[in-house]
């Protein structure tokens, strides 16, 4: 497990209007990269169109290729519902289905697209994807309470777990803990660093010292101005970018100076 | 190059050309689809059913319709257009006022925990059988307004809508409208306490602070705020009370007379009330005139509901709101 | 406050006020002097009374308060005094109409009125059995209908329509549908039913066809106000499972509304389950049960309560026995569906979290 990301000249539209231009980046298998710079300058966007989760925005597209483990994921006849399956997600803000128990969370990937397992092999399943997720200790004798009965915290950390037990490559990250007071974005940080043995993660962050602490790569998107698409403007390993970056303006938004 | 790529085994790659699921997308997707179409159908099928089925009367030769029919269209439905629009208008006349100020009453002026409850109580209204309204109006109240009714006639009988000889039975147009009244009531009610909760609250902390008394604000702040909203409610009550049915049905004693005397047993009857009280016996071309005259309502109705329409839209444009 | 009160001259925050105990003593005096009034000129007629009464309180108020307050305040209190008055007399109708059902109803609402029909029945006796069955049949024959074809357009709406033109034609005409008069609905399930099978005196299907045309619209604009309400956040969390999007729709966001789209189908039977005219049009009269929607007419119990008043025999109030236990039976029936309606709609609502 644990795929490469390669995009090359990936321009992202909503109607006539360009979001994200000409993005290039190769995000290595098996590390955590971190997405930064100030709000509206296409990082998030950009993170959605890695497993093609823009598509569910009206009017928003693509040109350019993103090739995972060198298949391009917007070649012909390929489904987007397949390649989310591949590269999950985790939001924003925590979004359990409020229907279901913490145990039918975890398992809802399965038990959604109709796959046949089981009893046993899914309680494995939701076992393995809790631990990996820290979240077994906690929620171990009470697997059948509602999802939504949890803290925030937790809540994320369910849907990781949740996102976790489809297996993916990828685990793509939109801002894991901006919504998670500092205890919980704690233990949602130490989880990313157990991750990386086994997934991609790229993580989207508007917190600079998150970013320091959790990745080994770091990727600097910044905006002209209002109206103008965001780009890339550099990414390295983390280090450098934090203590020699190569643009005046990676220097300036570390340092604080905007943004 | 995909082709080439991708790997066979379809669950360890994003790409599959023939994938079920994506089947059950567009099967659904296209039922959703046709439910909607399904919608235009039959509303398209409700026009032209009733202009098939009421066309005989309406293009039949007027000798024909006077010896099979209930008589030459025009002059027999005219009566019973007047007796709609009218028995409608009363009815708002009474209805309204009274609406508005329970809408007040619940929005503005009831403790707030109260606001629900005693909002509920009103629905409560909507909720009663038109039926049942029929039997009560009949039942009970045409018989208890006869004396009210002698008495307007005699001290106000100088307006021409209190003259002539009074119904000994209660039963007249008026008494029909009060009961209409009493349905479309719950209707303007709901409406009108949507419009007068969306009143931007700063508005009336102005009027307030400015020293003005609680209905001085309700003047100032909320009345000129809901005034199209209030407009459109009355529309919506008004569509209502026009197609209502059995209440009119039972307690009107309806004739094809057009005045607007209110108290007399000389009423003109509603075209609806026309419809349910001869369509069981009806046959032949008496079934095709009734048939179109249900086309008449129905075409008087789509207007004032389209006009109340327009005019919410209009409003939503300009206020923000929703 | 005190800074304040020092600078100020005496007096300039405080006016006449009527103290609190004035409009309840004006209501009170105005209640016996319209009793009063009634008894001497109309024989105590007890709506003259109330009229009186409220009439010689407005006055009584007007004149206090012009004298003490000033005009301002004597406009507020007549507002408030009518706007009051507005709702008390909306109870009124209500009050009468609950309690003319009971006390009337209650004569023949006994075990024979729902346990046998009226076929053979001319006099006393008989019952509403068949009729009960009929509006049964039909009105669940119009949910049957009614549902797939409103849940499924209220998805279209929300989820695929995205305000295309289709989808504002759809929601124009749902708007038009709302006001098509019940009898029309009823003239257009008879038209329909004449051109496929020729003229007929009514059946079973043809009534739920024409409430149908009521309760679609209704069940249109209640689902997709409710699937609306569904959070984005949990489509895209389906989504990013890889869950495709009819699958997301039917086990995500469909179940998380449930509850309301229940209680919005529940409120919506309740609303064609009183309705008379298009029955009368559309499904007949009949003295005995029928249990085939596809021939013969069918009662339901508002055209029974119709029927008994409308064509009484020999010995009316025996009729009329009959039309108001019916009555009761219908508001009875509203009213739970109504209960039961906002009950699912509070019980079974899904626990957010935070």
């Amino acid at each position: 497990m644990g795929k490469r990301i390669e995009v090359t000249d990936l321009n992202v539209y909503y109607g006539d209007f360009r979001a994200v231009e000409d993005v290039s980046i190769t995000i290595e298998a098996k590390s955590v990269t971190a997405f930064i710079g100030p709000s509206g300058c296409g990082k998030s966007t950009f993170l959605r169109t890695l497993n093609r989760m823009h598509e569910v925005i009206p009017g928003a597209r693509v040109e350019g290729e993103v090739l995972l483990d060198g298949e391009n994921l917007y070649g012909p006849g390929v489904d987007p519902v397949r390649v989310r399956r591949h590269i999950g997600m985790v939001f924003q803000r925590p979004n359990p289905f409020p229907t279901m128990s913490i145990k039918e969370n975890v398992l809802a990937g399965i038990n959604l697209n109709n796959r046949r397992m089981p009893g046993s092999e899914k309680d494995d399943l939701a076992e393995q994807a809790l631990k990996g997720a820290n979240l077994w200790e906690e929620v171990k004798n009470r697997l059948n309470k509602p999802g939504a009965s949890l803290s925030g915290g937790q809540q994320q950390r369910l849907c990781i777990a949740r996102a976790i037990a489809m297996e993916p490559e990828v685990l793509l990250m939109d801002e894991p803990a901006s919504a998670l007071d500092p205890i919980s974005t704690l233990a949602i940080e130490d989880l990313m660093n157990e991750l990386k043995q086994q997934y991609t993660i790229v993580i989207v962050t508007h917190n600079m010292q998150q970013a320091a602490r959790v990745s080994d790569v770091t990727a600097f998107f910044n905006i002209a101005g209002a109206g103008a698409p965001g780009r890339l403007i550099e990414s390295g390993p983390t280090e450098k970018i934090f203590s020699a970056p190569d643009v005046k303006a990676t220097e300036d938004y570390i340092s604080g100076r905007f943004g | 190059m995909s082709t080439t790529t991708a790997p066979v085994d379809s669950d360890t790659s994003p790409s599959s050309a023939a994938d079920p699921r994506r089947f059950g997308d567009r099967i659904f997707s296209g039922l959703a689809a046709a439910s909607g179409i399904m919608i235009l159908v039959i509303l398209a099928m409700v026009a032209a059913f009733l202009l098939v089925e009421g066309g005989p009367a309406l293009f039949a030769d007027p000798a024909k319709l006077i010896s099979e029919g209930y008589g030459e269209f025009a002059s027999w439905v005219a009566p019973y257009a007047f007796g709609t629009v009218w028995a409608a208008v009363l009815a708002l006349l009474m209805a309204v006022p009274v609406s508005i100020g329970i809408a007040l009453f619940i929005t503005h002026y009831a403790p707030r925990r109260m606001a629900a409850p005693l909002g509920y109580l009103i629905d409560l209204l909507a909720a009663v059988p038109s039926v049942v309204f029929g039997l009560w109006g009949a039942e009970l109240l045409a018989p208890s307004v006869r004396v009210f009714y002698v008495w307007l006639n005699e001290n106000l009988g100088f307006i021409p809508l209190f003259d002539g000889k009074v119904s000994g039975t209660g039963r007249t147009i008026l008494t029909a409208a009060v009961v209409l009244a009493v349905m479309v009531l719950p209707i303007i009610t709901s409406l009108s306490r949507e419009v007068f909760l969306q009143t931007p609250r700063l508005h009336e902390e102005a009027a307030l602070a400015l020293g003005a008394t609680r209905w001085e604000m309700i003047k100032m702040a909320v009345l000129p705020f809901a005034r199209p909203g209030l407009v459109a409610a009355i529309m919506l009550g008004l569509g209502r009370a026009l197609g209502e049915t059995m209440a009119v049905t039972m307690v009107l004693s309806g004739g094809k007379n057009i005045t607007f005397e209110i108290l007399t047993s000389d009423n003109p009857n509603t075209i609806a009330a026309t419809i349910a009280q001869n369509f069981p016996e009806a046959f032949g071309l008496k079934t095709n005139q009734l048939i179109a005259a249900g086309l008449v309502l129905f075409a008087i109705t789509l207007a004032v509901n389209t006009i109340a329409r327009w005019i919410v839209s209009r409003r939503a444009e300009y206020s923000g709101a929703n | 406050m005190t800074t304040i009160s020092q600078s100020m001259a005496p007096g300039q925050l405080t006016a006449g006020r009527l103290p609190k105990v004035v409009v309840p003593a004006l209501l009170a005096g105005a209640a016996l002097l319209g009793l009063a009034i009634s008894l001497l000129v109309g024989g105590g007629n007890l709506a003259l009374a109330a009229a009186l009464a409220y009439i010689i309180f407005l006055i009584a108020v007007e004149v206090s308060a012009r004298i003490v307050e000033g005009a301002r305040q004597a406009a507020d209190r007549r507002a408030t005094s009518m706007i009051v008055g507005a709702f008390v007399l909306a109870l009124l109708p209500l009050g009468s109409v609950t309690w003319e059902a009971l006390s009337k109803g209650a004569a023949r609402f006994d075990l024979t009125f729902f346990t046998y029909s009226m076929r053979n029945v001319v006099g006393e006796g008989g019952g509403a059995l068949h009729a009960i069955t009929g509006t049964l049949w039909v009105t669940g024959m119009a949910t049957l209908i009614s549902v797939p074809i409103g849940l499924m357009t209220a998805v279209y709406l929300s989820e695929y329509g995205a305000k295309n033109r289709l989808a504002k034609a759809i929601t124009f005409f749902v708007d038009v549908m709302t006001g098509v008069p019940s009898i029309v609905a009823g003239l257009f399930a008879y038209a329909l039913m004449t051109l496929i099978i020729g003229p007929n005196t009514g059946f079973g299907f043809a009534g739920s066809v024409a409430l149908s045309v009521l309760m679609i619209p209704v069940v249109v604009r209640s689902s997709e106000e409710l699937l609306r309400l569904v959070p984005n956040e949990l489509r895209e969390a389906a989504y990013a499972l890889g869950v495709p999007k009819w699958l997301t729709i039917t086990r995500v966001v469909i179940p998380t509304a449930i509850s309301g789209i229940v209680s919005g189908v529940i409120l919506a039977v309740a609303r064609v389950i009183g309705e008379t005219a298009p029955l009368l049009v559309a499904a007949g009269f009949t003295a005995s049960l029928n249990n085939n929607l596809f021939a013969n007419p069918m009662m339901t119990l508002p055209v029974f309560v119709y029927d008994s008043y409308a064509h009484p025999g020999v010995d009316v109030q025996v009729y009329l026995d009959r039309a108001w236990a019916g009555a009761l039976t219908l508001i009875a029936i509203v009213m739970l569906l109504n209960l039961i309606g906002r009950l699912v709609a509070r019980r079974f609502a899904p626990k957010t979290g935070n």
